[in-house]
């Protein structure tokens, strides 16, 4: 078995099923940002040390600049433009906004696609494991505190929406 | 833009030697492809055949072996997957803490151990773990056969091992370590990747020092044995005085290469004192004063 210089990606990206004939090399990052146009990922450094591409594949978090496409073939893809529903923020997103947990923006939709992969396994997760989480995603705005902030107060968010 | 290439899916060990064979300098192991992708796209390799070894179905695994003595972990075993592992936990807690500080969590969930050991990288976290590590060794198999590697013989150079061509790492054999043997991995970091780390077992029977495995990583090419420091060790009464006297012999191996990762002198100091902490807190495992 093998798959030729190009194939045909069958994948779920932000809840949509996708079908595109691309080629074998196409990493992730550019399939989402010019074949589908969801240029939300941004591309940073490009060798998966700033997390600005961060998108979550079935859950996990992942360099979207450094991983082909192909990896995606039968995956769930979830990128910043999935978190809005019916134009209502998602909990995270509202809580970076509350407490100014971003300046520019450009680290902002993998910082927020990363607090949700760590909210999903550990919903209350204390400072040390907050900070370990996002060491891997760099802001050069804010100084992190208000991210931190934003991270807490996303927790708390989502804690009372589940009750 | 990445040259086009072509992803092969074998579904055994041999079966990707085989393609390595056929296909000789114009292919390459690929799994995880944190790194392989990386020097990719810089232009630094390029590759027309990538043999996807994550199709293969039996390298997907943590377990025992050796009659429980041993753990095996399968080559397509992520970083993310042992740092989660109850298994790991159970039985070798220090690869847990070695993988928690790896890069960051986007790398972890995709590169593996193995991959991460044959990139040979010479700032490697799991090299120089491996290293100290009573016992470990790396299984490579080929049309040819099953061999197994000593992570000492397995390092050759930057970027080099004794994996041949065709040859695939299928798993990762670590002893599972005897009572009274205590282990601790110590690092500076300043970038994704350390400026030094040490890795250190130690064997205490009452108030002896039976046995120490040190070795230092990111120094140089391959991380090194610091064996003059280990024997120096053996009989002595745990302490800070032989600690340090081991940090020092174990600085005065070092060869080392000054990088963007710190100066020689700057490396040679940091071995001092990641040796003396790794030594100690491996000390205290091994008498149960502290529990990893």
């Amino acid at each position: 078995m093998n798959t030729q210089p190009t194939f045909k990606l069958t994948t779920t990206i932000n809840g949509k099923p996708v079908d595109a004939e691309i080629e074998t090399r196409t990493l992730l990052i550019d399939f989402l940002r010019e074949h589908l146009g969801l240029t939300g990922t941004k591309r940073s450094c490009d060798m998966q040390v700033c997390g600005s591409c961060t998108v979550l594949v079935d859950g996990k978090p992942v360099s979207s600049c450094s991983i082909l496409a192909y990896e995606v073939s039968d995956r769930d893809v979830l990128t910043i433009e999935g978190l809005a529903q019916k134009g209502e923020l998602h909990p995270i997103q509202q809580s970076f906004l509350d407490e100014y947990g971003l300046q520019c923006g450009y680290c902002t939709p993998g910082m927020v696609l990363a607090t949700l992969a760590l909210l999903n396994e550990n919903p209350n997760p204390n400072d040390s494991e907050i900070k370990s989480f996002l060491s891997g995603n760099l802001c050069r705005c804010t100084g992190y505190f208000p991210i931190l902030n934003a991270v807490r107060r996303a927790s708390e968010r989502l804690a009372q929406e589940e009750s | 833009m990445l040259k086009p290439f072509v992803i092969h899916e074998p579904r055994t060990p041999q079966q990707a030697s085989e393609l390595l064979n056929e296909y000789g300098w114009d292919a390459t192991v690929y799994a995880g492809g944190t790194e392989l992708l990386v020097v990719m796209k810089e232009g630094l390799a390029s590759y027309a055949h990538l043999i996807n070894i994550k199709t293969i179905s039996d390298i997907h695994t943590i377990h025992l072996t050796d009659n429980d003595a041993a753990l095996r972990i399968g080559a397509a075993v992520t970083h993310r997957a042992i740092e989660t592992s109850s298994m790991i936990a159970a039985h070798a807690p220090l690869l847990i803490e070695m993988e928690r500080s790896l890069a960051n969590v986007r790398v972890r969930t995709m590169g593996t151990l193995a991959g991460n050991l044959c990139f040979a990288e010479p700032h490697s976290d799991p090299a120089a773990v491996c290293m100290a590590w009573p016992g470990a060794s790396f299984e490579l198999t080929s049309t040819d056969g099953v061999r197994q590697v000593l992570p000492d013989e397995f390092f050759i150079d930057l970027f080099m091992t004794a994996r041949q061509e065709n040859e695939i790492m299928t798993a990762i054999h670590l002893p599972l370590l005897p009572p009274g043997m205590g282990s601790a991995y110590h690092k500076f970091v300043l970038l994704e990747r350390p400026s030094v780390s040490v890795a250190a077992f130690v064997s205490v029977a009452g108030t002896t020092i039976k046995s120490a495995h040190i070795a230092v990583g990111s120094v140089g090419p391959v991380p090194y044995r610091a064996t003059a420091a280990e024997n120096m060790l053996l009989g002595q009464t745990p302490g800070d005085e032989p600690y340090r006297a081991a940090a020092e012999a174990a600085a005065s191996a070092a060869d080392p290469v000054g990088d963007l990762y710190g100066s020689v002198e700057y490396k040679r100091q940091l071995i001092r004192v990641l040796t003396r902490q790794a030594l100690q807190q491996a000390s205290e495992r091994a008498m149960g004063v502290e529990r990893l």
